[in-house]
Order: structure tokens, then C-alpha cells, then sequence
């Protein structure tokens, strides 16, 4: 519960939590357009010579990893959330 | 047993789960109807977020897409990368802020009754064009496989939409959903196995697309490359030339996936902020269970319809007319496959005779006048069960499945529209002090008006029905995406901002998409032809939204700047929507 104090003014602790999560969501998002953007495309050119099973590495990212990479983003995302609401007891 | 018993067996067995799950989940308050009572579990509205999400023209035409080749790798990503910006940087908020709608957010948090009411226009726009296709293709799917006419069966869609939706509301519509993923899911992947094990002997076509191919012993890419190249085609997976574009349109379609409201709404009937965020999570699972088969199926299926047109190999004799097996013929008469023997040797000649050096070479030296055989794409999904050879109750499943899909995605949508009427526009805006009761009764009718102009619209589609991609995902990625994001991330975005900010991002959006595709979508009234040499910096009209997108948050910080601070009130209602 939020307490009527917090509401209205944050406190250091509060800076802390929502820094902490910009700075999560900043690596997250850098993944997120490496593995897509990145591999998937601009750097496609420069990675043929990499092969996975017939597929060159940019072409498998397009279509496959940028995918997985996606997933695993998210549930990272989820999983280090639910730590940082812990650490500062902010969980609802 | 005929194909058609069949195949009503596993629509009509479909529909009756449907209809159970509809009584079951009657909607008694209007939180029951908008939101589900916010009871979901992460991983059901995970689900209805996938069934949601995986329309019918995913579920018929995305593998026949992607088998273009690698420059619709657009839409993989696109389509998948979106749920990383919602899990981030949107659903967990918009969770904590605990509203029932999109223009509900908007207007609370830039406390302006004219921020709501331009973004229940978007959302209109936006859910209305995409709902005409949904209806369109149940409507399609039913005439395939039932032997009714299309009308027809968009209007018994129609009939089972009402019942799960006028009821239910989100309830319903959630629950429903997680059945009809379980369909979809199903008949999408149970034949894309069935392939894979056929063409490369690997249960998981995940697998299969980077492993060997069974009759040659090359892995399949390359044999795929090889033959579509003896036939003059490109490399399948050939680079592109014009990455600008492709990068363009991937973040168009990334940001419009964020920004399409009948999927935000779903992040609304979670219990809790960390369901939110885990839900996306399950949401992208569910997701990309299709979208990581759809490219192996898509690359084995081109592979088997050349095999099948080749049985011998490319460089050897193509197969007689005659001796095709029946399903050709049954395709050729709905049209999406056309042969025309144009050079009286009774065999298909099926090559790319756009290759002016492959027409002068190979087609001259083997006698081809012409490529024989024309391929609507939508055929790889459609007839694969057929051209592989599978067993009958696959047709009929992948019969329910297109169903399902259609079905599950028009009352997502559906509900959007229906409740920013409701909510939005009847509630907040003309009658403020109706009761629960009456805006539950308002919210039925909406939906009941809702499915009638969607089914008067699917039986007679306006021109910018096609423009689903355009249109949608660059409004949404325009306007919607950026007045949510800085509505959490810029407390300093005032109304005047807001408001601004989407009126530039979604004109610019829409003007540059009217001057190539028509003003109003009306054939012959574009402003310039569209074909890449007349785009501005190569930008099609497909990939601007993202322009739009970056128009609208450089004029709402501009405007929000130039005018005064929020009030102290409402940039402490921003900083709570931060903390769970």
C-alpha cells in the first residue's frame, strides 16, 4: 500500500527505484534493437559469413533469434521488476 | 466421412465451446464488462493476448508473406518486437493508472476532455479499419471449407460474436479468446510439423528450418535457394537493397503493435502490476509459437510446390497437367492457383519470366513461353494439408482454426470500439451521472451497433478495408504510442501538448499516406504514383507511421514547453503511475 506521505513527495529511495528501472529498460531496449534492427538488418551484410544450418546469422536472427531474444527480454524485464518492487517494498 | 462433415464436425464442435464459455461468463458489472473484473490470470490473458493479436490475415497469409523472401522478415519482427516496448514501457503503468480505456487514460492523465475525444477518434479509426478485415475473413474461411456463401457466413459469425460479447463483454471475450487460441495454435502448427518431419525429418519446424533437406541431404535453405534460382527467381534468402525502408516500416509496425488499443486493453484485466508485465511475457510466448513456425513453413512450403510442379528436379521435365493429383484442380476453380498453357506441351512451366536474361537463356533453350502457373500466396496455408498429403480432420481443423482467428481478433476489437463509445464518449463526456446499471445497458447496445456496422462494412468493404497495414499501424503508431508514453515518462506534457502532438503526428501520418495511396483511399486520386522513385527519402507510404510517431513527440515537448506546467495534482498522478 502507498502510503498518503509518498504520494505527494517522493523520497530518495523513490528516485532510487525509478532510476533503477530507467536504467533497466534503457540495456533492455539496446538488446531489443541490436538482435531486430542490428543483426536482423543494418549489420546483415557483415555477418554472412556466420552460418547457422544453412541460414547466414542475420537472415536466422530476422526470423528466428530476434524472436527468442525478444522473450527472453521480456522475462527478464519481469523477473528483475519484481526484485527491485521487493527491494523497495513497493510490491501491490 | 466427406471433407465437409469434417470439417462442420470441427466448426460447429468449435462454436459450442464458444457458446458454453459465453453463458458461463455473463458480465454483471461494468468492471466485469470493460475489464474482466481485472481478475485474469497472466497467463490466460497471455493467451487471449495471442488470440488477440493473431488475426485472420496472420493466420491465412503470413506464410505466404514471408515466403517472398527475406525482405518480409518486416513483418516477423514487427509484429514480435512490439511486445518488448508494451512490456516495458507501457502495460505495467497503464495497469497502476487502473482505467477501463484507452481515451480513458488519455483524458485522465492530461485531464482534457478534448485529448479523450481525439483519441477515441484514433481508436474508431483505427479498430474499424481493422475490424472489416477480420469480418471479411471469417466470412472467406466459411465459404472455403462450409460450401456457404461468404455473406452468409459472416453472418453467422456475426451471431456467435454477439453472444459471447453483448454478454460477456471482456469477460466473455477473454475466455472465448483462450479457446480459440487453443484452435489456432493448433491448426497452424500440427500441419507445419507434419511438413517438417515430411521435408527434413525434424519434429520441430524450428529445427527443421535450419536443418538438412531429406531428399537431397543439402541443408534446406540452400536447396531452397538453389531451386528458386534454376528457376530464375531470387535467392530466397537474397539481401535487399533498400534496408532504409525495411528498417522504417519494422518500427513502424513495432510502434503500431504497442500502440493498437484493443491489445493495450487486454493489459487493463490483470490483478496486478507484475501481472502485467509477466502477462506480456506469456502474451509473446504464445505469439511466438506462430511467429517462429510461420518462417519454416513458409520455406518449406515454396519448396514443396516446386517439388510438386518438379518432381524430377528443376532441370528436369515439370509435371503434365494430367497427371496432377486432384486437389489443382479444386484450387484452380476457387482461383488462387491459375494455369495457362502457353506453350501447348500439356506440362506446367512454372519460372520467373520477369528475368529478362533467364527468359533469353534457360526459358528460350527448354522452349517456355511464359510462366504457366500463378500462386496466390494465401494457397501455402490454405491448400497445404492437401499438397503434403495429410490426413482428412487436419483440413478441418485448419477450417475452425482461420474461424478462430477471425472471431478472436473482431471482438477484441469490437470490444475497444464499444467501450470507448460507452465509456468514453457516453459516460464521461455527454451523460456524467448515469449509474453502473445504464452504462452497463449503453456499453450492450455499443457493442450490438459495433458488431452490425462491422458486419454491414464486411459484406460491402470500403476501399480502405485493404489498408489495414497502412492505416492501423500508422495511426496507432502516430498517435496512440507516443500520447501513452509521454503521458508516464514526460510529466511536463500538458493537454495542449498532448493534443497537438497527436493532431500533427497522425495528419503528417495520414497526408503522406493519402497522397500516395489516394486522398480517402479513392483509386485515382493520389497526389503522386506510388512506386519507390517518387517517395520522399525512399519512405513508402507503409513505413512513415514512425515519422508520424517521431512529428508527434518533437510538436507535443515543443507546444508543452511553450505553454504552462500541468498542474502540481496531476504530475503527482504521473509519478504514482511509477510505483506499483
Amino acid at each position: 500500500m502507498v502510503d498518503k506521505q509518498k504520494q505527494n513527495e517522493l523520497t530518495q529511495r523513490d528516485h532510487e527505484y525509478w532510476a533503477a528501472n530507467l536504467r533497466l529498460i534503457t540495456g533492455i531496449l539496446i538488446i531489443w534493437a541490436t538482435v531486430s534492427y542490428g543483426f536482423g538488418l543494418l549489420l546483415r551484410p557483415y555477418l554472412m559469413g556466420i552460418s547457422i544450418g544453412g541460414a547466414d546469422l542475420g537472415f536466422w536472427f530476422a526470423q528466428q533469434g530476434a524472436i527468442f531474444t525478444f522473450l527472453s527480454l521480456i522475462f527478464f524485464y519481469g523477473y528483475k521488476m519484481n526484485k527491485l518492487d521487493k527491494e523497495y517494498g513497493l510490491e501491490d | 466421412m466427406s471433407q465437409f462433415a469434417i470439417n462442420l464436425i470441427f466448426v460447429a464442435g468449435s462454436f459450442l465451446i464458444y457458446t458454453k464459455i459465453a453463458i458461463w461468463a455473463r458480465a454483471k458489472t461494468t468492471r466485469e464488462f470493460y475489464i474482466a473484473g481485472g481478475e485474469v490470470k497472466p497467463v490466460f490473458n497471455g493467451m487471449a493476448t495471442a488470440a488477440d493479436w493473431l488475426s485472420a490475415a496472420s493466420f491465412i497469409s503470413v506464410a505466404g508473406l514471408i515466403s517472398v523472401g527475406y525482405v518480409n522478415s518486416a513483418f516477423i519482427m514487427g509484429w514480435t518486437g512490439g511486445y518488448v516496448l508494451l512490456a516495458t514501457l507501457l502495460a505495467p503503468y497503464l495497469r497502476r493508472f487502473g482505467k477501463y480505456t484507452v481515451p480513458d487514460f488519455v483524458g485522465s492523465r492530461y485531464d482534457s476532455r478534448a485529448a479523450r475525444l481525439v483519441a477515441v477518434v484514433m481508436l474508431i479509426v483505427i479498430s474499424l479499419t481493422y475490424v472489416i478485415g477480420q469480418m471479411t475473413g471469417a466470412g472467406v474461411a466459411f465459404a472455403r471449407f462450409l460450401e456457404v456463401s461468404s455473406t452468409m457466413g459472416l453472418v453467422i459469425s456475426a451471431v456467435i460474436v454477439f453472444f459471447y460479447a453483448v454478454l460477456g463483454g471482456m469477460k466473455g471475450v477473454t475466455y472465448t479468446q483462450v479457446a480459440q487460441y487453443i484452435v489456432l495454435i493448433l491448426a497452424f502448427t500440427i500441419p507445419a510439423i507434419y511438413l517438417s518431419l515430411q521435408m527434413t525429418g525434424n519434429f520441430f519446424p524450428q529445427s527443421g528450418f535450419v536443418g538438412n533437406h531429406v531428399n537431397s541431404g543439402t541443408p534446406l535453405l540452400h536447396k531452397l535457394n538453389e531451386v528458386v534460382r534454376e528457376l530464375g527467381f531470387r535467392d530466397y534468402t537474397a539481401d535487399v537493397s533498400n534496408k532504409w525502408n525495411m528498417f522504417l516500416f519494422t518500427l513502424t509496425l513495432m510502434v503500431g503493435t504497442a500502440g493498437l488499443p484493443h491489445v493495450i486493453i487486454r493489459f487493463f484485466t490483470v490483478p496486478k502490476v507484475a501481472d502485467a508485465r509477466w502477462s506480456a511475457g506469456w502474451a509473446l510466448v504464445f505469439i511466438a509459437l506462430f511467429y517462429t513456425t510461420a518462417p519454416p513453413l513458409a520455406a518449406m512450403a515454396r519448396l514443396n510446390l516446386v517439388e510438386t510442379i518438379y518432381p524430377q528436379g528443376t532441370e528436369a521435365e515439370s509435371v503434365a497437367y494430367e497427371n496432377l493429383p486432384d486437389w489443382f484442380r479444386t484450387w484452380e476453380q476457387t482461383g488462387l492457383l491459375k494455369f495457362e498453357d502457353k506453350n501447348n506441351d500439356g506440362r506446367i512451366q512454372f519460372y520467373n519470366d520477369q528475368n529478362a536474361e533467364f527468359n533469353d537463356t534457360v526459358a528460350a533453350e527448354r522452349g517456355w513461353e511464359g510462366n504457366e502457373l500463378t500462386v496466390n500466396n494465401d494457397i501455402l496455408v490454405l491448400a497445404l494439408p492437401e499438397i503434403a498429403n495429410m490426413p482428412k480432420w487436419i483440413i478441418g481443423l485448419i477450417a475452425a482454426g482461420g474461424i478462430a482467428s477471425a472471431l478472436s481478433t473482431a471482438s477484441g476489437l469490437l470490444l475497444a470500439i464499444s467501450s470507448a463509445v460507452s465509456h468514453d464518449l457516453i459516460k464521461n463526456t455527454l451523460f456524467p451521472n448515469i449509474s453502473d446499471k445504464k452504462e452497463m445497458l449503453a456499453a450492450r447496445i455499443s457493442m450490438v451497433g459495433a458488431i452490425l456496422i462491422a458486419t454491414w462494412l464486411g459484406i460491402n468493404p470500403p476501399g480502405f478495408a485493404a489498408q489495414t497495414v497502412a492505416l492501423a499501424f500508422g495511426m496507432a503508431a502516430s498517435s496512440i504510442f507516443p500520447v501513452l508514453l509521454m503521458g508516464i515518462f514526460f510529466k511536463r506534457i500538458n493537454a495542449t501538448g498532448a493534443v497537438a502532438g497527436m493532431v500533427a503526428g497522425a495528419g503528417f501520418t495520414l497526408t503522406y499516406i493519402f497522397s500516395y495511396l489516394g486522398w480517402f483511399f479513392i483509386p485515382g486520386t493520389n497526389t503522386f504514383p506510388n512506386s519507390p522513385e517518387f517517395w520522399i527519402l525512399g519512405i513508402s507510404p507503409l513505413s512513415v507511421g514512425c515519422i508520424g510517431a517521431f512529428i508527434n513527440f518533437t510538436v507535443a515537448i515543443g507546444v508543452s514547453y511553450a505553454t504552462s506546467e500541468p498542474s502540481a495534482e496531476l504530475q503527482r498522478m504521473v509519478q504514482r503511475v511509477r510505483y506499483p
